[in-house]
C-alpha cells in the first residue's frame, strides 16, 4: 500500500485550501523556475525516465509524446491543449483535480508548455463541469496575479498563457483530434491520423494533448526526481494513479494508490469491501466503460496497471473500477453501455454509427432473452467488424464490453435465451 | 402535461446584452487572430444563459454574425452538443445520470423520485414551465452515485427521499444543499480516511461547521 509521503495529490478530497496560499503550503510552486532552468531536453529526458504514461487512458509515455514536438519554434506557434473533458463512465478523478487541487495543474501546464516550446494552453473542460471550471479558473486568476503564470512565469523569461474552455456535452471530445475541432469552433469529429497533432493539431500548429492527471504528477516528478516516480508501482508501469471505485462497494471513493496494486486489495482497502462481502463479487469493469470485464476468478489475483490488466484481456483505461455484485444482471449492464456508446458516436464512420445502434438493439434482446444462441456468434462477429475499422476509438470502446461479456459470461445468455423459449412453450 | 407539441415562440432577434457583450469581447481574446470562430462555444452557451436556458434561432445567427461565420457552421454546433437547449424548458433543469455506476446504485429509484415529485414523465416539461426533467449519460461523479445535476449544480450520493426534498426545496424557491446529501465533503471514503489521514482533524473540522 503507498504511504502517505509518496502521495502527490495531497488535497484530493478537498479537506484543505485548495487555493494559491494552500498549495504553496503543501509545496506546489516551489523551485519551479529551477525546474525550468533545467531546459527543455532535460525535462523531457527526466520524465521519460520517470516512466509516467498518460493517465487518460491510452497510456502513452508522456515524455515520448513531448518528444515529438518539433525542436525549434517555427513559424507556427506551439500549443498544449489540457484534456479536460472526464466523460468515461466511471470516471470521476479529474474532477478532483480541478476543484481541490488545481494548481498543480497550472504548475504542470507551465513546465509542459515550456518542454515543448509553447506559450498558451487551452485547458478544455466538459461543459457539466461549470462548478470546476469556476475553481480552475478562481486558481488561474491567483496564478497570474503572483506572476507563476503570464508574460513572465515564475520569473524565468518563458511567457505563458492558460485559457479555459468549456465543451457541451459530447463524450467524443474527448479524443484528441476531436477534441482540437471542437475547440476551433467545429463538430467533435475526430481526425484521420497521420498527420499527428504534433505535427499538424490546433489552428494546423505543433499540439500536445494531455490529460488533466498526467500533467498535475509532472511537477511532483521533478521535484522528488525521475527516479522516485520510477521506483513506485512496477516496471513500465511506473508511479501512482488516481483511481475511481465505484459500484457495489462499502464505500465508493477516489483513491491515490501504487500502480500494481492487487485489484482486491484496491477494493478492500480503502472501498471497504465488495457489498456483502467478496463472495459476493460477480464481475469488475476495471477501467472505465470501454475496458472488458473481469470475473470474480481473475479479480482474486490481478494487479492493476496497463500491463497486467492488459494480460487479462481488460485494461487499465482511466483507472475507474466499476464493482458488480451477483444480484447484478450483467447483461443489462453491458446493455447500458451499449446505449451510451450508441448514443455517443459521432456519425462520421458508417460502421460506428450504424454498428452501435444495432448492437445496442442486439443487446437489448440478449437482455430479455428475444435472441436466437446462433446470434450471439452474430454479435461477435460484427462487433469484430466495426472494431479497428473506424477513424478513431470509440467504434472499438463500443466492441469490447461486448466482447469481454460474450467471453466471460456466455452461459448467462445462452440461459437466458432458453429461459424465455421455455416460458412460451409453457404458455403456449 | 405533455409540452412536446406545446408551442414556444422563437424570437425575430437577439442581441447581446451590454454586460454580456463585454464577455463576448473577452471570450474572442482568449483565441488567435483570424480563428475567432473558436468561440462559437462559449458564446452559444452566453445566449442561452441570458435567454432563460435555452438557444432561440436568432441568437445562433446573431453568433455566426459576430463570429462571421456562415449561419450552417453555427446550427451544426448548436445541434452536435447536447447541453444547447434548442427549445424553450424548464428554469430548473433536472438532470439523472443513469449510466452504469448510477445505475448499479439506484439511478431508477431517482428517476421514480423526480417523476413522482414534478409529475411528469422524462423529457417533459412542467405547466408552470419550472422543471424539465432529462436522462443524461455520465456525469463523471461515480463515485458519489446515483446524482443528478439541475442547470451548474451537482447533487450526489441521492436516494429516493433526498431527491424529492431537493425538488420540493426548489419548489418553494429555496436552495437545496449541493454535492453530497449524506455528508461527505467530497469523494473520500465515508467512514474515514484510508488515506491523507493526517487530514483527519480537517474533516472532523468541516463536518462540525456543517
Amino acid at each position: 500500500m503507498l504511504e502517505d509521503k509518496d502521495r502527490i495529490f495531497t488535497n484530493i478530497y478537498g479537506l484543505d485550501d485548495p487555493g494559491l496560499a494552500g498549495a504553496k503550503n503543501r509545496g506546489d510552486w516551489n523551485t519551479t523556475k529551477k525546474i525550468l532552468t533545467l531546459g527543455r531536453e532535460e525535462i523531457i529526458e527526466q520524465i521519460k525516465a520517470s516512466g509516467l504514461r498518460g493517465r487518460g487512458g491510452a497510456g502513452f509515455s508522456t515524455g515520448m509524446k513531448w518528444s515529438f514536438m518539433p525542436k525549434d519554434v517555427g513559424e507556427r506557434p506551439h500549443y498544449l491543449v489540457i484534456n479536460g473533458d472526464e466523460g468515461e463512465p466511471g470516471t470521476c478523478k479529474d474532477r478532483e483535480i480541478l476543484r481541490s487541487d488545481p494548481h498543480k495543474l497550472l504548475e504542470g501546464a507551465l513546465i509542459a508548455s515550456f518542454a515543448i516550446g509553447a506559450n498558451t494552453a487551452y485547458c478544455y473542460i466538459r461543459g457539466e463541469f461549470y462548478r470546476e471550471a469556476e475553481a480552475l479558473q478562481r486558481a488561474v486568476d491567483e496564478a497570474y496575479e503572483a506572476g507563476l503564470i503570464g508574460p513572465d512565469a515564475c520569473g524565468s523569461g518563458h511567457p505563458f498563457d492558460f485559457y479555459i474552455h468549456l465543451g457541451a456535452g459530447a463524450y467524443i471530445c474527448g479524443e484528441e483530434s476531436a477534441l482540437i475541432e471542437s475547440l476551433e469552433g467545429k463538430k467533435g469529429q475526430p481526425r484521420l491520423k497521420p498527420p499527428f497533432p504534433a505535427n499538424v493539431g490546433l489552428y494546423g500548429c505543433p499540439t500536445t494533448v494531455n490529460n488533466v492527471e498526467s500533467l498535475a504528477v509532472v511537477p511532483e516528478i521533478l521535484r522528488r526526481g525521475s527516479q522516485w516516480f520510477a521506483d513506485l508501482g512496477k516496471p513500465h508501469n511506473t508511479g501512482t494513479k488516481l483511481f475511481s471505485i465505484s459500484g457495489h462497494v462499502n464505500q465508493p471513493c477516489t483513491v491515490e494508490e501504487e500502480l500494481g496494486i492487487p485489484l482486491k486489495e484496491l477494493i478492500n482497502t480503502h472501498a471497504g469491501g465488495v457489498r456483502g462481502g467478496w463472495d459476493n463479487l460477480q464481475a469488475v469493469i476495471p477501467g472505465g466503460a470501454s475496458v472488458p470485464l473481469l470475473t470474480k476468478s481473475i479479480c482474486e489475483t490481478v494487479h492493476m496497471d496497463f500491463d497486467s490488466l492488459k494480460e487479462v484481456q481488460s485494461g487499465l483505461g482511466t483507472g475507474a473500477v466499476i464493482v458488480m455484485d451477483s444480484m447484478t444482471d450483467v447483461i443489462r449492464a453491458i446493455t447500458r453501455l451499449s446505449a451510451f456508446y450508441k448514443h455517443e458516436s459521432c456519425g462520421q464512420c458508417t460502421p460506428c454509427r450504424e454498428g452501435t445502434g444495432w448492437m445496442w438493439r442486439m443487446m437489448e434482446r440478449m437482455s430479455s432473452g428475444e435472441a436466437d444462441v446462433e446470434q450471439i456468434d452474430l454479435l461477435e462477429e460484427v462487433s469484430r467488424q466495426i472494431e479497428g475499422h473506424t477513424i478513431c476509438a470509440l467504434g472499438d470502446a463500443a466492441a469490447w464490453p461486448i466482447q469481454g461479456l460474450i467471453r466471460h459470461f456466455r452461459p448467462e445468455i445462452e440461459h437466458r435465451i432458453a429461459d424465455r423459449k421455455a416460458r412460451i412453450i409453457k404458455a403456449a | 402535461m405533455t409540452n412536446s407539441t406545446r408551442t414556444f415562440k422563437q424570437p425575430d432577434s437577439f442581441e447581446f446584452s451590454t454586460d454580456n457583450a463585454a464577455r463576448v469581447e473577452t471570450i474572442i481574446a482568449k483565441y488567435p487572430d483570424g480563428w475567432q470562430a473558436s468561440a462559437v462555444m462559449p458564446l452559444l452557451d452566453l445566449a442561452q444563459r441570458q435567454y432563460d436556458g435555452w438557444l432561440p434561432r436568432a441568437a445562433m445567427d446573431h453568433v455566426a454574425d459576430i463570429l462571421e461565420m456562415p449561419p450552417i457552421r453555427v446550427y451544426e454546433v448548436a445541434t452536435f452538443y447536447t447541453m444547447y437547449n434548442l427549445k424553450h424548458i424548464g428554469q430548473h433543469h433536472v438532470q439523472v445520470c443513469t449510466n452504469l455506476p448510477c445505475w448499479l446504485n439506484g439511478s431508477e429509484g431517482v428517476i421514480g423520485a423526480c417523476k413522482k415529485s414534478l409529475g411528469i414523465i422524462v423529457g417533459e416539461t412542467t405547466e408552470d414551465w419550472m422543471f424539465t426533467l432529462s436522462e443524461v449519460e455520465c456525469l463523471g461523479a461515480c463515485v458519489n452515485a446515483p446524482m443528478m445535476q439541475i442547470n451548474d449544480d451537482t447533487y450526489q450520493d441521492l436516494d429516493s427521499v433526498t431527491t424529492e426534498t431537493i425538488l420540493e426545496d426548489l419548489k418553494a424557491g429555496r436552495k437545496p444543499k449541493t454535492g453530497s446529501q449524506t455528508g461527505r465533503h467530497s469523494c473520500e471514503p465515508i467512514s474515514g480516511l484510508t488515506s491523507l489521514t493526517h487530514q483527519a482533524n480537517l474533516k472532523s473540522q468541516i463536518e462540525g461547521e456543517s
